[in-house]
């Protein structure tokens, strides 16, 4: 592969350093999602406890996409943090506006 | 492009993606992209926890998923999200093949996640009479997850465009920023279903 002179072998290694840490990132967001289809499929937990584990377990894998699957984690990515937090800010107002019109 | 010294340099610098202008604002422009996504997501989402429980009379969300379907999309977007991420791994060491078989994969993989889901709404029509005029929970069902395939469908379009137009070009500084905005615009459509397995399967079926 002549190709593969063009990047250094530092760079390469680098990489590879990178690329071990998507994988475990990958490993511990399988383990999540089996946990919490296990909470569902098994019944074993009542409504109010399981909600708000589902949830938290969503937002533990949600973060690990952003900040290792979408590279959140590393530097000059601070323009995205306020437009991705940006998003959820207004996120969260929309889900809380909407269901309030609804409960009241 | 291919006689543009400047975008096929003797050395390919270690972000590829980032390392013209062109390739910044495009990165900076799809991360907006997304904060917007988010915005109309949680509009879709919100009106689905309003009306889950508008059944009319139909079907519920218990009476309706099955969990087995729903595991398995979610094993094919997660993988193919990390299958992304080796294509981008690939790109970063300028592997073009090893990077165009990679989006390949992903590519099967969502193919394959999109045929789940039209067996799903299928299966919902045509053995429970549900949909999308059933009830308000119909209406919002369909709407919330149909636009989530949409999204998948309009990623499928766009990863066969890039990859077909850039076959023969190879890896250079001006298509590395394409693949590396696909690959983030791929990596949000995951999250985007996690939300959808937590909430709308999995939170349906324990309420």
């Amino acid at each position: 592969m002549a190709n593969n002179t063009k990047s250094s072998e530092f760079q390469r290694q680098q990489n590879k350093e990178e690329m071990k840490k998507q994988l475990i990132t990958f490993a511990t967001m399988i383990i999540f999602t089996i946990f919490a289809f296990l909470i569902v499929g098994s019944g074993m937990m009542s409504k109010m406890l399981a909600i708000p584990l589902l949830l938290v377990l969503a937002l533990i894998q949600v973060a690990f996409q952003f900040y290792y699957f979408m590279h959140m984690k590393d530097k000059g990515h601070e323009m995205v943090s306020v437009m991705i937090y940006g998003g959820v800010w207004a996120a969260i107002l929309t889900i809380a506006a909407l269901n309030l019109v609804i409960w009241w | 492009m291919s006689h543009d010294h400047s975008l096929n340099p003797e050395v390919m610098p270690q972000h590829p993606e980032k390392a013209t202008l062109e390739g910044k604002n495009k990165f900076l422009g799809l991360w907006f992209f997304l904060g917007g996504e988010t915005v109309l997501f949680a509009s879709l989402f919100g009106t689905y926890l309003a009306l889950k429980n508008s059944t009319a009379g139909g079907p519920t969300s218990q009476d309706l998923f099955g969990l087995e379907l729903v595991f398995l999309m979610t094993m094919l977007l997660l993988t193919s999200s990390l299958t992304s991420v080796y294509a981008m791994y690939h790109m970063k060491n300028n592997d073009f093949k090893k990077m165009q078989l990679w989006l390949g994969i992903t590519g099967l993989l969502g193919i394959g996640f999109l045929g789940c889901e039209i067996y799903e709404f299928y299966h919902y029509i045509h053995e429970y009479g549900f949909t999308f005029r059933s009830s308000a929970f119909g209406s919002a069902f369909y709407t919330l997850v149909g636009f989530h395939g949409g999204h998948v469908l309009f990623g499928l379009c766009w990863l066969s465009a890039i990859m077909i137009r850039n076959a023969k070009r190879g890896l250079n500084l001006y298509n590395a920023p394409k693949f590396n905005t696909f690959s983030l615009y791929w990596h949000f459509i995951d999250v985007v279903w996690v939300f959808i397995f937590t909430v709308v399967y999995l939170m349906g079926k324990v309420a």
